[in-house]
């Protein structure tokens, strides 16, 4: 118990140490008094300051007054007003289920199939199968995800318009005014896209590591005892190899998510998705310091429960790490 | 040879391609394997041997290029597929293998393990198995076995793990069990348990066993035949007492005579054999063994000999192989050098004086904030003198701290506890000028001759880099460096080659030579040739015995090899879990030693001759070395004590309680309550 | 040392790096990847004088005005074409595709390169002081690397991109950098601590050898293999941070361009349009593809028994 605790104290040491980095920076890089000049006709300097001081973003106040104010907000469960002066609260519970879909699908898709595919290609290793996935991961890890995302959408235009009828749909979350099953296939061709390109590059990223770390212990000495025993080769791979194997994939899951938060970024504003990462560009465009704050807030977050989520899984498969 | 045969070999040969050419493994063997026999097979690194018994099994990887016939029934092992293979693998042949900490899977139970092993050959439920996986534990001595079929091999020790896979070989009973280097990677005490329980698995099963191995002890003290190999040949095969006592191929004879014995009372110089052994890519034409042979004349290189029938039950490869016993008795063989008396310069200075020496690591918990909840003592109030041109060995199993010694003294800082005076200087008290003045006279020589050298560094620039650091002149550097080869015995011209050129043995002579290059007072010797083949060794322990005879270095030796101390040292200090428990001169401790461990640990050393070694009555420890984390409470040895046991109550309880102070009993200095008498 | 020993050692070292050469070329997509890789740069360097034309749309030649006369498509766009010198065609505007694509090309490959010298430098710099002398500079840099590692660096970079897109894009690549090297420097750091107690770093230490110099003469030059592949891979790395940034325009930034500005461009009008992004896409993966070949290569090459990648 001691054991969590102490691991939950530095979490949240973590969580508050990049919240106030993304504060600060934000705060001191991003300016909103920006978006009401060069209006027509202008704005009055007074109003300005009013509606900035409302929003608390006003940049004559101290920074570090500005950071009080919204940390107080925040521990209340306040995360401020928008730049629109509207409230983050809201803003975020719209958003976050949207971007939830997309990492936790990908996620999870592009595990379980990148682990899959990493296992066959060293089973099989330099035959067609390893070859063929092996190239095709080369290139797609060399592909960022914003070419993907483009690729796949001409890829789609491309097949709906030899289809004759729309099979993928390249915008938005579902097409509106519809219910019920039509509204879940529906949803499900929107989100084909969006999920596919994100899940690739993480397939992509998965099978690599889980080849090689796959065909280390395929030289271990446990797995030619294993042998010795009277497995044959295969046998031997997949009772004692594979679960040795998956082992550092618990550890690459807590380091990949960062990567798939920024990925998503891409997918959602491609893909016309109002999520976090859509959010995200349109509030540093809009110097929108609280958005933005309550944004790195929410990945902190994210990225630490991951590795937090990674730990406890690795604790699970291995009787080694358990004991401690 | 009427009797059936479990496995014949029949002119087998291994290649594996590789970046310098075709590495030929294994030539042309042939071996008989009869049906619970011991047959030892002897070679050092890289004479194929372990290639020999994985090819038996089937389990080389996918590069090599086989030839030959493995028979076993009449059908040859090496036509089979993988699939039809494993069906043998395991309940006919079975394997130990080395490096008992790597070989079993992590993340399984012991009792699985074994189980699955049960389960692939027979037709049982899991619950048999497992409680047959319980009854092995139980056969192998492994206390309270039933629980601990539950156990992850990260629970058990390394002489634990051996044991399971002892249990694992023998769990279908099969007809051979291949053991390769099985006690190489454990303690003496500890081995000595393994091999016995390898014996009694032989006598459970009536199995076979192979034993590979490169230590002749050994094979002495097991094997009934014995097969030696050299440069993927077998070059003498033979019944154990008659190649022991009267070997035919100059190899045999030059590897028997070259190895130091700890039951050898007067100390002679070793038989070293010349050279290092050939390269598997680029062997010699003829007789591989020709290049380092004394008995060499041009034939040998005519052709690669055939291993021949020889004095009827035995088997030699050599083309002089009936003249070899003429030269040997001629004294035209390995003529022993005769010591020149000792004219070791000594005198009773003492240049390094240590006392009451503790060194402690924290004992630290959890994960985040790790935090000190205790200390563990590495070290614990050790006291010893070194006097000038003298040796003094520190012997003892891992952990015992010995190591923890030389760093403590080598770091010239202020101990934690106790003193440590460097020629008649304090180290508390040193200032930075005095330490780095001090490090001129005080060097030392690593264990491993393949880690102690920058690989990116020529030779010459290595032995030049003391030199560097005291600012001698480049000019003289140059001269020196070129001196100090030479003094090693490696030619001058080779100082701008890199390390990677060297073979093992030579690669420790640069470590010398390096160490000598500012002419210390002290030379620290940490284990300097227990990495190195056995054919090898006798060189550098010959030059490490002819350096002190010439330059009156005192030399502090670590070991755990009893035999190589009792053949360098003039003084030795047994350690056991961080503290000294008997010290005293060589001959006197080796020859009466006066606390049980000492005894105990002279016992479980290996002695190269059969005739001693079967014969011989064996203490053999229980138990595995304590960790130094939990130690036992009042004398640290008396858990494993063998004389505490047959002692009253009323002893015991004293031995449990008390630490045993150091006194002086018959000349030795011995921490014991009740000391073993002559 | 006599002349012929010096020449004897020349030869030794060689003989290490031409087993290392040959290696590496015998591996045929390391061969494809080097090919790639300065195919591509010499498009970069000599592109410039294969065109009449500029990428920079305020001088003379940055825009064809015939364009927008001649474009069957409307506006300034013209399919490319060797008649007219556009190699891959023109913009909404008129100016030459080919001449921004190289332009972009010259960025992203100047910004790579950057960042992984940067990048792989501090990472070899701060792994290897805390591996080597451990204890409390270690926890205080592996405290560091850590958070930097929780940081959302893609979203700091995001924030923090109005500074360097005002004050030029060097403080882009000293950023990208800062955000780049702790994967390495951990790594360092790991292989620092295990050299550390190898012997020979030991023994050099009980000599009396001092720190800087067991640094800069045992550590570095042993893990020069380590730092190479790294820095390799890092120049990739670096490259799809920098267009993904200037995607979104958080990156480069007109009039200036990239790869990936030039895509965020081009996509606009992706499906009727294609040469307006399908060249800089290509050459972007291509030049990726071709580094992560590389890199890989030098690992076999380096260290052939080792079968652990790591991320390309």
């Amino acid at each position: 118990m001691g054991f969590i605790a102490k691991r939950f104290a530095n979490f949240l040491l973590l969580v508050i140490i990049a919240t106030t980095a993304g504060y600060l920076l934000a705060a001191s890089a991003l300016n909103p008094r920006e978006n009401f000049l060069g209006r027509n006709p202008p704005v009055p300097e007074n109003t300005i300051n009013s509606i900035l001081t409302q929003v608390n973003m006003n940049d004559q106040d101290p920074v570090l007054q500005r950071y009080g104010t919204w940390v107080g907000g925040v521990v209340k469960g306040d995360l401020g007003k928008t730049i629109f002066s509207e409230s983050v609260n809201e803003e975020f519970k719209n958003r976050i289920w949207v971007s939830f879909r997309l990492l936790i699908l990908g996620s999870i898709l592009g595990a379980v199939f990148g682990v899959l595919i990493g296992v066959i290609s060293a089973v099989r290793q330099y035959k067609f199968f390893d070859r063929t996935f092996g190239y095709s991961s080369y290139i797609i890890l060399s592909t960022p995800v914003f070419l993907i995302a483009i690729l796949l959408k001409f890829f789609a235009v491309f097949i709906n318009e030899k289809l004759g009828f729309t099979l993928f749909y390249t915008v938005g979350l579902n097409t509106p005014e519809i219910s019920g099953f039509e509204l879940f296939v529906n949803s499900l061709q929107h989100m084909i896209l969006p999920t596919l390109s994100l899940t690739l590059g993480g397939i992509a990223f998965y099978s690599r590591w889980q080849r090689n770390s796959m065909l280390d212990v395929l030289g271990s000495d446990h797995l030619r005892t294993a042998r010795a025993k009277g497995l044959t080769k295969r046998q031997a791979l997949f009772k004692h190899g594979l679960r040795v194997a998956v082992l550092p994939m618990a550890t690459f899951f807590a380091y990949s998510f960062g990567l798939l938060i920024a990925g998503a970024a891409f997918t959602e504003s491609i893909f016309g998705w109002y999520g976090m990462g859509e959010w995200f560009i349109r509030a540093v465009n809009t110097n929108d310091i609280n958005s933005v704050s309550a944004i790195v807030l929410f990945t902190a977050i994210l990225v630490l429960f991951a590795g937090f989520l990674a730990d406890v899984l690795t604790a699970a498969l291995d009787p080694r790490v358990r004991i401690r | 040879m009427k009797k059936t045969l479990v496995l014949q070999i029949k002119s087998l040969s291994v290649t594996f391609p590789s970046e310098s050419g075709t590495v030929n493994a294994v030539r042309n063997v042939s071996l008989d394997i009869f049906p619970g026999e011991v047959l030892g097979v002897v070679g050092e690194s890289g004479s194929g041997k372990s290639v020999l018994s994985l090819s038996t099994i089937g389990l080389l990887p996918n590069s090599a290029r086989v030839s030959g016939e493995i028979l076993l029934d009449g059908k040859n092992l090496l036509q089979l597929s993988d699939q039809e293979m494993s069906k043998h693998r395991g309940r006919d042949i079975a394997m130990v293998f080395q490096d008992p900490l790597s070989a079993l899977n992590p993340v399984q139970t012991i009792g699985h393990q074994i189980a699955e092993a049960l389960l692939i050959h027979q037709e049982i439920s899991y619950d048999d198995a497992l409680k047959r996986a319980g009854e092995l534990l139980d056969e192998m001595r492994i206390p309270r076995p039933f629980e601990r079929v539950k156990s992850y091999p990260h629970e058990f020790s390394g002489g634990m793990r051996q044991r399971v896979m002892i249990a694992l070989a023998i769990a279908n009973a099969p007809k051979i069990i291949l053991a390769d280097e099985p006690s190489t990677a454990l303690d003496v005490t500890v081995q000595a348990q393994v091999l016995e329980l390898l014996k009694r698995a032989s006598q459970l099963t009536g199995a076979a066993v192979v034993l590979v191995t490169h230590d002749m002890g050994v094979v002495a003290g097991l094997a009934d035949r014995i097969a030696i190999m050299y440069a993927g040949k077998i070059v003498e095969e033979g019944p154990i007492e008659k190649v022991f006592e009267n070997p035919a191929m100059p190899y045999t004879i030059g590897l028997i005579r070259s190895i130091p014995r700890v039951d050898e009372s007067e100390k002679r110089r070793l038989v070293s054999i010349a050279g290092s052994p050939p390269s598997p890519v680029a062997l010699p034409p003829g007789c591989a063994f020709a290049p380092r042979c004394p008995a060499y004349t041009e034939i040998c290189d005519s052709k690669v000999p055939d291993l021949e029938a020889f004095e009827g039950d035995r088997s030699v490869a050599c083309l002089r192989k009936d003249e070899i016993a003429g030269l040997v008795s001629a004294g035209r063989l390995y003529p022993t050098e005769v010591t020149k008396g000792h004219v070791k310069s000594t005198s009773d200075v003492k240049l390094l004086e240590v006392s009451n020496l503790s060194k402690s690591f924290p004992l630290l918990k959890g994960n985040v904030f790790r935090r000190r909840v205790g200390s563990v003592y590495a070290v614990d109030k050790i006291s010893f003198t070194l006097e000038q041109g003298k040796c003094l060995a520190i012997v003892g199993e891992s952990g015992c701290g010995k190591t923890t010694t030389l760093l403590e003294v080598m770091n010239l800082v202020a101990p934690e506890n106790g003193r440590i005076v460097v020629f008649g200087k304090n180290v508390s008290e040193l200032s930075k000028s005095e330490r780095l003045a001090i490090r001129k006279d005080l060097q030392i020589v690593f264990q491993d001759p393949f880690a102690s050298l920058d690989p990116r560094l020529p030779i010459g620039e290595a032995i030049m880099e003391p030199m560097e650091v005291f600012s001698v002149s480049k000019s003289e550097q140059l001269t020196r460096m070129q001196e100090l080869l030479e003094l090693v015995g490696l030619n001058p011209a080779h100082a701008n080659r890199f390390p990677s050129e060297f073979s093992g043995g030579q690669r420790q002579r640069i470590v010398i030579a390096r160490a000598l290059a500012l002419n210390p007072k002290i030379l620290i010797l940490d284990e300097p040739v227990s990495a190195l083949d056995v054919s090898v060794r006798a060189g550098v322990l010959n030059l490490l015995a002819e350096l002190q005879e010439k330059l009156g270095i005192s030399y502090l030796f670590v070991s755990h090899d009893l035999a190589v101390v009792q053949h360098v040292a003039d003084y030795v200090a047994v350690m056991y879990l961080g503290s000294i428990v008997e010290s005293g001169a060589v001959a006197q401790v080796f020859n009466s030693p006066h606390h049980p461990y000492t005894k105990a640990l002279l016992s479980a050393v290996p002695i190269p001759d059969p005739k001693v070694e079967k014969s011989r009555e064996r203490i053999i420890l229980e138990g595995e070395l304590p960790s130094p984390i939990n130690p036992p409470s009042g004398c640290r040895f008396h858990n494993r004590c063998f004389v505490t046991k047959a002692r009253s109550e009323t002893d015991q309880a004293k031995c449990a309680s008390e630490r045993p102070e150091l006194r002086i009993v018959e000349g030795a200095e011995v921490s014991c309550h009740f000391p073993l008498l002559k | 040392m006599s002349e012929k020993k010096l020449n004897q050692a020349k030869d030794e070292t060689l003989s290490r790096r031409q087993l290392i050469v040959r290696r590496f070329f015998r591996n045929k997509s390391a061969v494809f990847g080097l090919g790639t890789l300065l195919f591509i740069t010499a498009l970069a360097v000599l592109g410039p004088y294969l065109t009449p034309w500029t990428w920079d749309l305020s001088k003379e030649n940055g825009l064809d005005f015939n364009a927008f006369i001649d474009s069957p498509y409307g506006g300034g766009l013209t399919a490319p074409s060797f008649d007219d010198g556009h190699y891959f065609g023109t913009s909404q505007v008129g100016g030459d595709v080919f001449a921004q694509t190289i332009r972009g090309l010259q960025k992203s490959l100047l910004i790579g390169l950057l960042v992984a010298v940067f990048s792989t430098s501090i990472a070899a710099i701060v792994g290897a002081t805390a591996g080597y002398l451990m204890g409390r500079t270690d926890k205080g840099l592996m405290w560091l690397v850590d958070l930097l590692l929780v940081l959302p660096s893609f979203l700091i970079l995001a924030i923090l991109s109005r500074w360097y897109q005002s004050s030029g894009w060097l403080l882009l690549v000293v950023l990208l950098a800062a955000f780049n090297w702790m994967i390495t420097a951990r790594i360092v750091r790991s292989v620092s601590m295990s050299l550390r107690e190898r012997d020979f770093i030991r023994a050099a230490r009980y000599m009396g050898v001092p720190t800087r110099k067991i640094i800069s003469k045992h550590l570095i030059p042993n893990m020069a293999s380590l730092l190479i592949i790294d820095g390799t891979l890092n120049v990739g790395g670096a490259i799809l941070s920098e267009t993904g940034l200037s995607y979104l325009g958080f990156g480069v930034r007109a009039p200036d361009v990239s790869l990936g500005s030039l895509i965020a461009e081009g996509t606009a009008s992706a499906l009727t349009y294609p040469w307006l992004f399908m060249f800089s896409g290509g050459l972007l993966i291509l030049t990726v593809l071709a580094i992560s070949l590389i890199g890989d290569g030098l690992r076999d090459a380096f260290d052939p028994g080792s079968k652990s990648g790591r991320k390309s």
